[in-house]
């Protein structure tokens, strides 16, 4: 078929290969190793987990996802931090593919980018576990829809 | 959701050429067997109009016209496609106005080539929603799912052009 890789190529690149904390680029110098190069120029799951493991990422997150498009003023506005923490965190999404900014004029405005969290959902929720999950799921809404007594 | 979303951005990395994806977005017996599925019939020039025709497996469940269907506003193959689009599947989308749909297909040097789905809904609620994924079950049966919107079409996409093999059953 026209544009695929060879059988048996896996989505997911072995974590073996993937270092969040160390540079084997640098420390290694230049490596042709593509699967090195590939781990840190695109969004892995890596990047994802990792940004996702933050409380005011996962509100920026929730901003975007109530509203689209927006500035790094008016995230700033609705964030208890300031504009350099917010600036930072969205970095760190955007490094992840979570985010995407776009130019308007004179403004940038950031979307939020669902793709890598679907890939997250296809890959770990769908294989082993989407029915127990929701099912607890819906027993999780459904005790936090009672009154406390 | 609470407010609808004006312009939609989706993008997903595909270890793929442009003009694999190029095909994928605009060839029939690719856009067949990924997300809605459908057959595309686009005639690519400025101003040439495009639509998705029903599979017999549509045909089967009642849907006999076209799927969806715009015009194509630019064309630059395998970079970059600009078109209208509107689903036809129902009443209540047909009402709204056709949204603008944007391809923007890069090659990176080491990751592959990166897809950019830009999709303007302005003033069309009902066809944002069903884009944003709003309206998917998950435990819905083949056939019985209004599906993820594009981040579910994407991510189906990149496993088709990858694998062979697509995600939803």
């Amino acid at each position: 078929m026209p544009g695929s890789p060879s059988p048996g190529t896996s989505r997911v690149p072995p974590n073996s290969l993937i270092s969040t904390n160390t540079t084997p680029w640098r420390e290694h110098g230049l490596t042709r190793d593509l699967l090195v190069t590939y781990s840190r120029r695109v969004p892995d799951d890596d990047l994802v987990f990792k940004a996702l493991a933050d409380p005011t990422r996962r509100g920026l997150l929730d901003r975007l996802f109530e509203h689209d498009g927006r500035t790094l003023t008016e995230l700033e506005s609705e964030v208890d931090m300031t504009r350099f923490g917010v600036m930072k965190h969205l970095k760190l999404l955007e490094e992840a593919g979570l985010v995407i900014t776009r130019k308007e004029g004179r403004e940038k405005l950031h979307f939020l980018n669902p793709v890598p969290i679907r890939e997250i959902h296809d890959r770990w929720i769908d294989k082993y576990t989407e029915r127990h999950v929701s099912a607890l799921m819906e027993l999780k809404s459904d005790l936090e829809r009672e009154p406390p007594k | 959701m609470t407010e609808t979303k004006t312009v939609q951005v989706n993008r997903v990395y595909i270890k793929a050429t442009p003009q694999a994806i190029w095909d994928a977005i605009t060839k029939p017996e690719w856009t067949q067997k990924y997300g809605y599925s459908g057959l595309a019939e686009f005639d690519l020039k400025t101003g040439g109009k495009h639509r998705t025709k029903p599979t017999q497996e549509f045909i089967d469940a009642g849907f006999t016209s076209d799927l969806l269907d715009g015009e194509v506003l630019e064309s630059d193959p395998p970079r970059k496609l600009v078109i209208t689009w509107k689903l036809l599947m129902d009443p209540n989308l047909i009402a709204e106005p056709y949204t603008t749909l944007t391809y923007d297909i890069e090659e990176t040097k080491t990751a592959g080539t990166r897809l950019t789905v830009t999709h303007d809904v302005t003033g069309a609620p009902g066809h944002a929603a069903l884009v944003s994924g709003a309206m998917e079950n998950v435990d819905a049966g083949p056939g019985e799912n209004a599906g993820g919107g594009w981040a579910w079409v994407l991510s189906d996409l990149k496993s088709v052009l990858e694998t062979g093999k697509n995600i939803v059953g």
